[in-house]
């Protein structure tokens, strides 16, 4: 990714005036429909654009009185990584599963505002539309690797058979795809019909990460997808979200700040429920514009 | 300072008092505890000792193979199997009722019942197993008969299958509390993963949860069978007392439990053959609950394990 | 991967399984409901139909008359003096063995073979058939122990009956006693038995009151094993009385009669073709019925109450 390594080389830039962020809603690009998103990758204001994915527009979130959320406005890059970063009990999973609406199975709760997925223009989180429907074109890995007591090929079928997929061969293709994708099929090919709680931690990590994949969901949501891992299938992770990209728009929280680095084109930093900074990766973590942005990276507070 | 500060009861005597006390109370609540096993070793001892009686009497391949059951009678019978026939078609009636009912409540309850729903309904369902055994035999002789007497004309009096039927009722909110457990046992993550892929609440109970949950609702089946086993006085009261070897339900024949009573509302002088056959049938009910309480149990204690 | 654009990718096709898929969640939904509401109306049917069956014999006759050949002039005194008495004995020897029994499982007992054997052996009384304890009683009490039908026996059985009721529900109230607690007691400087005197046990009252009704609730009910032992069920007299003219003004003599109790009393009944004593049986069993629900009534009301003052 370009945009990753030559702004990179901007780490050393003299700071320069922040006042506007420079990702913005093009609003040109905004009446055809998909907004774009601009990015500033050096001082000479040379400018990548890349399409919004979903556009989270002045979001608050509450569970009954409590206001977990507040006024988060942030585009999210299709087909880019995006990091959310915080200390714990910032609201970072609070937001992710807002993308899904997994908020919708605890009641007491309520959505403001409104992130809109392109390019149809559909406003996850508005009150007409369907929790499940949502589910069903957005992703998510959890933090703990949670396969189904099933086989390893009824987990990654699991979604299609959701849908009503029953044709064998259509059934047995798109497993192998996804766990293909998942960068697990060599380790597993021969073994499908095997329970998945045989599969190590990582392996059962990647197998949840396949069984994401095999519905070809528009965003995959990562909820601190390595925290129970060990380095090594931590590594393995990492590298398979990096490769995910190509394919799908990725959305990641984590307490692991090598791991946003390494991993995400776009990050978000967050506090108490609100967004501090937003930016290109490689900015909020070599020359970040807040103050409270650098303390929690350089480690004074977690 | 010694003097100035009292620290009343750090003397010697008091503390080595309070440790002494410690130990003999000790020794008290082991005791009750022991009740437990004593009274377990006596049941296991008084069947033993009076059914050995009777098998001085009565062949084991005769208890097993004959077809018969008269212990009473001047010609007498020493078949169990009329019995166990009888034992085993009112608990598959029984069954049939439990299962599907006790499983659909349970799943309502654990996966689509909002909290207050069910933290109300709940002790009210436990109440259908509180019940006295005595007035659900009382209401399958003279409700529940008359009733599928309806729709079955030639069904007699006294028949297996109402009193099947009320058995299974009453395990009802067994299976059905011992499988929501088990249900509620499986992680939230697990219905997370589902509810994340799209699917709706039914699709994530019936593919996600009950297959998690299964080694529990298996012990939920295996307990309310022995629950059914065991059963008495509904069988004694709407089934009839008369053995009979058969497995219609609409027919009236007599469970090992309902001999037991059968025999000891006559007035058998102790030390009969009549009188030791009870302990012989009483034998054969303990086997046959606590091979079914021994499965049950150890599959509860893996799905509590197992997450 | 994107450029496939199977079924499953097709949203209108999606939106269609869908609504097809939230229906089935509905019917479900409506049929988990009338399962649910019939069997808890099946539960007053019963309850109704007890009442009105034996409404004709309400009466204050029917509690002060003994048990008669006439139907109508047939009542319950025996029955309910007999049921207060062995549930005494029952609550009696009960109560302390379980609650005891518990203290130890959940705070003295040490994790080994044996404690496990202790355990076993409760989970596996709870599933023993009630007609299984009755055999027990006939071999022992009545005749190793000679104490013959009597209400001893009888209130003996049943606790035996009860105490794995007991044991398990005083266990649950024990264990949701916070270590906190236990541990601020010990770092006071108590014994063991100060810190279960002193705080477990008072913290779990409710617990303990919620097994022993429970366990009574069971007992009062119980008809199999009694019939085991021999009790008689036509029993025209009263139990010598517990209380004296003259000093020391309490006797046992009562525990060594001959007795019947409620659901003997309306087994007999049940049991005899003469319709008149049917309605005899309905209001035996409407009583019977009646007693224990709100016995079970009162536990639940126990357990919501302390559940909801006690907030650890």
């Amino acid at each position: 990714m370009e945009v990753t390594t030559e702004s990179a080389n901007t780490s050393n830039a003299p700071a320069r005036a922040r006042q506007e962020s420079p990702l913005q809603n093009d609003a040109s690009s905004r009446q055809s429909g998909t907004p774009r998103i601009s990015i500033t990758v050096d001082d000479t204001r040379k400018v990548r654009t890349l399409n919004v994915k979903a556009a989270v527009d002045n979001l608050n979130f509450y569970y009954g009185q409590h206001r977990a959320l507040k006024n988060l406005t942030i585009p999210i890059a299709d087909k880019q990584v995006t990091a959310l970063i915080g200390p714990s009990g910032c609201g970072k999973s609070t937001f992710l599963r807002c993308f899904n609406r997994m908020h919708d199975l605890q009641p007491d709760t309520r959505y403001e505002g409104s992130i809109t997925l392109h390019p149809d223009n559909l406003n996850l989180v508005g009150s007409g539309v369907d929790p499940i429907e949502v589910r069903m074109r957005i992703g998510m890995v959890f933090q703990k690797p949670n396969p189904f007591p099933k086989s390893i090929f009824e987990n990654v079928a699991y979604g299609l058979r959701l849908r009503g997929v029953r044709n064998r061969a259509t059934l047995g293709e798109e497993v192998e795809k996804a766990l293909r994708g998942a960068a697990l099929w060599d380790e597993v090919k021969d073994r499908l019909q095997d329970s998945a709680l045989a599969l190590s931690g990582g392996q059962m990590q990647r197998l949840c990460i396949a069984r994401a994949l095999a519905t070809t969901p528009e965003i995959l949501l990562f909820d601190e997808p390595t925290s129970a891992l060990d380095p090594i299938a931590t590594a393995k992770i990492e590298e398979l979200i990096s490769t995910l990209r190509d394919q799908v728009t990725v959305l990641i929280v984590t307490h692991n700040m090598q791991q946003a680095a390494r991993v995400s084109d776009y990050t978000a930093f967050m506090y108490l429920g609100e967004l501090i900074e937003f930016d290109e990766a490689a900015k909020i973590f070599t020359n970040p514009s807040k103050k409270a942005t650098e303390d929690y990276i350089t480690g004074r507070y977690g | 300072m010694n003097q100035s500060i009292s620290r009343p009861g750090l003397s010697q005597n008091a503390l080595r008092y309070r440790k002494v006390r410690d130990r003999i109370v000790e020794v008290f609540l082991l005791a009750a505890g022991l009740v437990a096993v004593f009274t377990t070793l006596a049941i296991v001892a008084i069947l033993l000792y009076e059914s050995s009686a009777f098998f001085e009497h009565v062949p084991l391949k005769d208890f097993l193979t004959d077809t018969m059951w008269t212990p009473l009678f001047a010609d007498a019978h020493y078949g169990i199997l009329p019995l166990v026939a009888g034992t085993l078609t009112t608990t598959i009636v029984a069954l049939l009722v439990a299962v599907p009912l006790g499983t659909t409540i349970a799943i309502y309850l654990s996966e689509f019942a909002p909290h207050k729903v069910r933290e109300t309904v709940k002790p009210i369902l436990e109440l259908l197993g509180a019940v006295p055994t005595v007035v659900y035999g009382y209401f399958a002789l003279t409700m529940v008969t008359p009733f599928l007497q309806i729709f079955m004309p030639d069904l007699p009096g006294f028949n297996m299958l109402s009193a099947g039927l009320v058995i299974g009722l009453m395990i009802v909110p067994y299976v059905s509390s011992v499988s929501e457990d088990a249900m509620r046992a499986v992680p939230r993550y697990m219905r997370e993963g589902s509810y994340a892929m799209g699917a709706t609440r039914l699709q994530t109970a019936l593919r996600v949860v009950v297959p998690g949950a299964f080694s529990g609702l298996a012990a939920a089946f295996i307990l309310g069978i022995s629950r059914a086993v065991g059963e008495t006085m509904v069988v004694a009261i709407a089934a009839g007392m008369q053995p009979n070897l058969t497995f219609d339900p609409r027919e009236p024949a007599a469970t090992i439990t309902a001999y037991i009573v059968q025999v000891s509302l006559g007035d058998l002088p102790h030390g009969s053959i009549g009188y030791q056959s009870i302990f012989a049938a009483g034998l054969v009910l303990m086997l046959i609950t606590l091979i079914f309480n021994v499965i049950g149990f150890s599959l509860t204690r893996r799905f509590r394990e197992a997450y | 991967m994107s450029a496939n654009v199977a079924p499953y990718r097709n949203f209108e096709a999606l939106r269609a399984g869908l609504i097809r898929r939230k229906m089935m969640d509905k019917v479900f939904v409506i049929i988990g409901l009338i399962v649910m509401l019939a069997c808890l109306a099946i539960l007053a049917i019963l309850f109704i139909d007890l009442v009105r069956d034996g409404a004709p014999r309400f009466s204050w006759d029917f509690f002060t008359n003994f048990a008669s050949r006439n139907a109508a002039r047939a009542g319950i005194l025996a029955a309910w003096v007999g049921t207060t008495l062995v549930m005494t004995v029952t609550a009696v020897c009960a109560v302390p063995v379980g609650v005891a029994a518990a203290i130890y499982l959940e705070e003295y007992a040490p994790k080994n073979w044996f404690t496990a054997v202790i355990e076993i052996n409760v989970t596996n009384l709870a599933g023993v058939p009630s007609i299984v304890y009755g055999l027990l009683a006939l071999g022992l009490f009545v005749y190793q122990f000679d104490l013959g039908q009597s209400i001893a026996a009888a209130g003996l059985t049943l606790a035996l009956l009860i105490l794995p009721i007991v044991i398990v529900a005083t266990r649950e109230a024990i264990r949701s006693v916070p270590n906190a607690i236990r541990e601020a007691a010990y770092g006071l400087g108590a014994t063991r038995w100060e810190v279960t005197k002193d705080h477990v046990l008072p913290y779990s009252t409710g617990g303990v009151l919620t097994g022993m009704i429970l366990g009574l609730s069971r007992a009062i009910g119980e008809t199999a094993p009694i019939i085991t032992i021999g009790a008689l069920s036509f029993i025209a007299f009263l139990p010598e009385s517990p209380f004296k003219g003259e000093f020391p003004f309490i006797s046992f003599a009562w525990l060594n009669d001959p007795f019947t109790v409620m659901p003997i009393q309306m087994f007999n009944w049940v049991s005899r073709p003469d319709q008149a004593f049917q309605s005899n049986a309905a209001a035996a069993g409407a009583i019977l019925l009646g007693m224990t629900l709100l016995m079970n009534g009162m536990a639940i009301w126990i357990r919501y109450r302390f559940r909801k003052k006690i907030n650890w």
